[in-house]
């Protein structure tokens, strides 16, 4: 085997109260297309950042072309010949195609201008050699994004790359798109450069990669040729279940609410569909029923969700809840209509930071509070101490700032907000992650508790043992559509895995 | 760990959330004791009056921009609005007082949807969308008034401008209980609640069902009217409408005694007690170094210096 010409060597990563790297180890060789994977949270994309200077590791080392390196700033690694596309392009939109290619190292006349008939006489020579074709005298924008992910991979290979890093550049192309990248992706390899490439599209990897390495929480999990790996085997090794015994035992609290299957459906989907997001996404789900969605990240369950609760415009495709159908969609009508969410992003997408717990509890429960413009104070005192207390949300007393609280207990502050509206249906976007165990097993013996009074619960969760024992049916996405569904006895961490599995070799929409 | 850090800068954290929260009121007591003790004929009722009159229209503006900022947003228009506002008076006080106000609001109701508009439904940075009215405001008041000064004798609106209720001036107790209302409208309406969340987390509160793009217009239409209020005001204290000189940089100092009253320019929260507090420190520093003969420079030069201190202590202070 020749010689590596990137290696990382034990590296350890530490942030506040979590490892995200621990004593990890990949090496690429010259020519070689090594596909890393793992879930969110598994350390790729810190990974990535050691390797491109943005961070520096805590312990262990770097060896470039066989000598340890230290990166102190992403422009060490450029300079080295390290270039990374990311999955947004990281270009200037509004810039020619040319100047982009050229951006930093513009060719300049004598008295010091740049040349801009040489610039662009390269930079379509350039693009021509991937056969790409485009004026590179428009703005960078105006060109397909399928065009610009070229003009980005031309612009670091022309910088003399040795190494190139990868980062889901597919996600936001069309299949035609992806192909010429393919294409393109094995040219470069053919001329030597190693290519790490990151992406959750399993058949691609099996296309292009020779090579995998598997992260889960901040550990290789595995790492060896991708042809001596069967997907079920890779999607278990990322998911973190031993596939001897993922048979799980034992009674979950969940199963069997009665007579589900006899009453009309709380949220009927139909056909959700989104231009490369969602293909016809149809489900429904009963009152005190738990449905879960499961798949891996990137296959569209949040976006499902967001979709039932109108904060995502679908092309096409209905929601009906409680046999009512949502017309032009807005989270204002779905909140209306008996829906809500807690969405994936507590930070970003839930808690108002500024604001006391009372404050975010009653948030969407305003109007129904008020009087003439004026909220009642009592009116809000009794919701946020009914919730309080049953939620057991520890706060020093409801006045305190809601971003001085655990996570446990902002998500327990954010389920007030929305059981306070008595809803219909809940959508829990990973409605665990991040917060402690505790934590974690009160809120979902509260899920259970809610579907028990005739709740009907969407649950989305990459924690495949919370997803077999929360769920009573469980639908399977990937790629954005519906793969399988399963019920009853079959739902089990292997049978979601298997499902998973058995798909990836269907070619995409 | 997080606690290990934590202790040894507790007292000083202590102490700068003080300064935070009563910094700007404990300005004001330090001004007005400073110049009672030293600075002769401060302290009498002719020169409360005066400061007290001068700075009632700053607080008028300075509400309704401490509103938009509290939405993440600013409103660069408000010293045209006022011209606009001043500039349609003479044209409507032939049918009597009334009609020339109730006329100068319609004009600040109508540039706050204006701006309101550009920023919910177009979705222009608010900086940007208030500029276009701050440049063109002024020209179209200046075109209304034919572009010059006119006096204005009516004596029902000069009244407003001189007259005094209860040994204050009109104009003092107009900004007075527009500062309560204010405050009323922040704490204890729905709009007022969803105005600060709004600010706080436009993502979140869309999510969870509040009326987004309605609460932004509607405040920038209260900023709008409150300026034309402002402008009205302006013109019965000149007894003249001058559309190139009322409400000039008046955006700047409103958002200067926002900023110094404490409402932090990221959203999120607003202080209409710190707004009225921040007018008045501004207006109290002008006037104390005027009267020890400093030139009006220096006291832009202190200025400077409050609100580069004002920012520096409202600062968001991290928790994570």
């Amino acid at each position: 085997m020749t010689e590596p010409v990137i290696a990382a060597r034990d590296v350890v990563k530490r942030f506040p109260g979590v490892l995200a790297l621990d004593r990890v180890s990949l090496s690429l060789a010259p020519g070689e297309v090594h596909a890393l994977v793992g879930e969110n949270g598994a350390g790729k994309s810190t990974l990535i950042k050691i390797l491109t200077g943005v961070y520096q590791a805590d312990a262990g080392e770097i060896a470039y072309a066989g000598q340890p390196v230290t990166f102190a700033r992403p422009l060490d690694a450029q300079t080295a010949g390290i270039s990374t596309i990311y999955q947004e392009v990281n270009l200037i939109p509004l810039m020619s195609v040319a100047r982009n290619l050229f951006l930093g190292r513009e060719p300049r006349t004598r008295i010091g201008l740049i040349d801009t008939g040489r610039m662009n006489r390269e930079a379509a020579e350039a693009l021509a050699r991937f056969n790409i074709d485009a004026d590179v005298t428009r703005p960078l924008r105006t060109i397909g994004l399928g065009a610009q992910q070229m003009v980005a991979l031309s612009r670091a290979v022309a910088t003399d790359a040795k190494v190139l890093i990868m980062d889901e550049p597919t996600s936001s192309l069309e299949p035609r798109e992806v192909e010429t990248l393919f294409r393109v992706v094995r040219e470069l390899s053919a001329r030597g450069i190693a290519i790490l490439y990151v992406s959750h599209r399993l058949d691609e990897l099996y296309q292009l990669c020779s090579n995998v390495t598997v992260l889960r929480d901040g550990r290789v999990v595995h790492t060896g040729r991708i042809a001596d790996l069967d997907r079920l085997t890779l999607i278990s090794h990322m998911l973190g279940r031993d596939l001897a015994q993922v048979r799980r035992e034992g009674v979950t609290g969940f199963t069997g609410h009665g007579d589900a299957a006899a009453t009309e459906p709380v949220l009927v989907a139909d056909g959700l569909t989104k231009r490369h997001v969602l293909h016809g996404i149809s489900f429904d789900v009963k009152p005190g029923e738990v449905v879960g969605l499961g798949g891996l990240l990137g296959a569209g369950r949040s976006e499902t969700a967001k979709a039932v609760v109108g904060a995502l415009p679908v092309d096409s495709g209905a929601v009906t809840i409680a046999g009512k159908r949502l017309r032009r969609n807005s989270p204002k009508k779905a909140i209306r209509a008996g829906v809500a969410m807690l969405p994936e992003d507590r930070k970003a997408e839930g808690i108002i930071p500024g604001l006391s717990v009372r404050e975010n509890i009653v948030l969407a429960a305003l109007p129904r509070l008020t009087t003439a413009g004026v909220v009642s104070r009592a009116r809000q005192d009794r919701i946020v101490e009914t919730f309080m207390k049953r939620l057991r949300i520890k706060a020093s007393s409801p006045e305190q700032r809601v971003s001085e609280l655990s996570g446990g207990n902002q998500q327990k502050v954010l389920l007030a907000r929305w059981l306070c509206l008595h809803p219909k249906l809940l959508l829990l976007d990973e409605p665990t992650r991040g917060i402690d165990v505790g934590a974690k097993a009160e809120v979902q013996a509260l899920v259970d508790e809610l579907a028990g009074e005739g709740l009907a619960v969407v649950l989305i969760s990459s924690d495949l043992e919370e997803l077999v024992e929360g769920a009573d049916r469980v639908v399977v996405l990937r790629a954005g559509a519906v793969v399988g569904e399963l019920a009853g006895d079959d739902v089990s961490e292997h049978a979601i895995m298997a499902t998973l599995a058995a798909h990836e070799g269907e070619p995409d929409e | 760990m997080s606690e290990l850090a934590a202790r040894p800068g507790w007292d000083r954290r202590q102490l700068a959330r003080y300064v935070q929260n009563y910094g700007v009121y404990a300005a004001v007591v330090v001004l007005l004791a400073y110049n009672a003790l030293f600075t002769r004929n401060f302290v009498d009722m002719g020169n409360m009056r005066t400061q007290l009159v001068q700075v009632a229209p700053v607080i008028i503006v300075a509400l309704g921009m401490a509103l938009v900022i509290g939405t993440e947003g600013v409103d660069l228009s408000v010293g045209s609005v006022m011209a606009l506002a001043a500039a349609v008076i003479p044209l409507y006080l032939g049918f009597g007082l009334w009609p020339a106000i109730i006329m100068s609001l319609l004009i600040g109701l109508a540039a706050g949807l204006v701006n309101g508009t550009l920023v919910a439904v177009v979705g222009l940075q608010p900086i940007v969308a208030t500029l276009a009215l701050l440049v063109a405001g002024r020209g179209i008041a200046l075109v209304i008034a034919g572009g010059q000064l006119k006096q204005v004798h009516n004596a029902d609106l000069i009244a407003l401008g001189t007259n005094d209720v209860a040994g204050l001036p009109v104009v003092v107790w107009i900004a007075a209980v527009l500062a309560l209302l204010t405050g009323l409208l922040v704490r204890r309406t729905t709009y007022g609640r969803q105005l600060v969340a709004i600010g706080g987390n436009r993502a979140a509160a869309g999510l969870a069902g509040l009326p987004v793009r309605r609460v932004l217009i509607v405040t920038y239409v209260l900023c709008g009217v409150l300026a034309g209020l402002a402008g009205v005001l302006a013109t019965a204290r000149l007894r003249a409408s001058d559309p190139s000189a009322i409400g000039n940089l008046m955006e700047l100092s409103a958002i200067t005694a926002v900023v110094v009253g404490g409402t932090p320019l990221s959203g999120g929260k607003v202080r209409v007690l710190g707004t009225v507090a921040g007018a008045l420190v501004m207006q109290l520093v002008r006037a104390t170094l005027i009267k020890h003969d400093l030139p009006d420079s220096t006291a832009q030069m202190v200025q400077a210096v409050i609100i580069l201190v004002a920012v520096y202590v409202a600062r968001e202070r991290r928790t994570r």
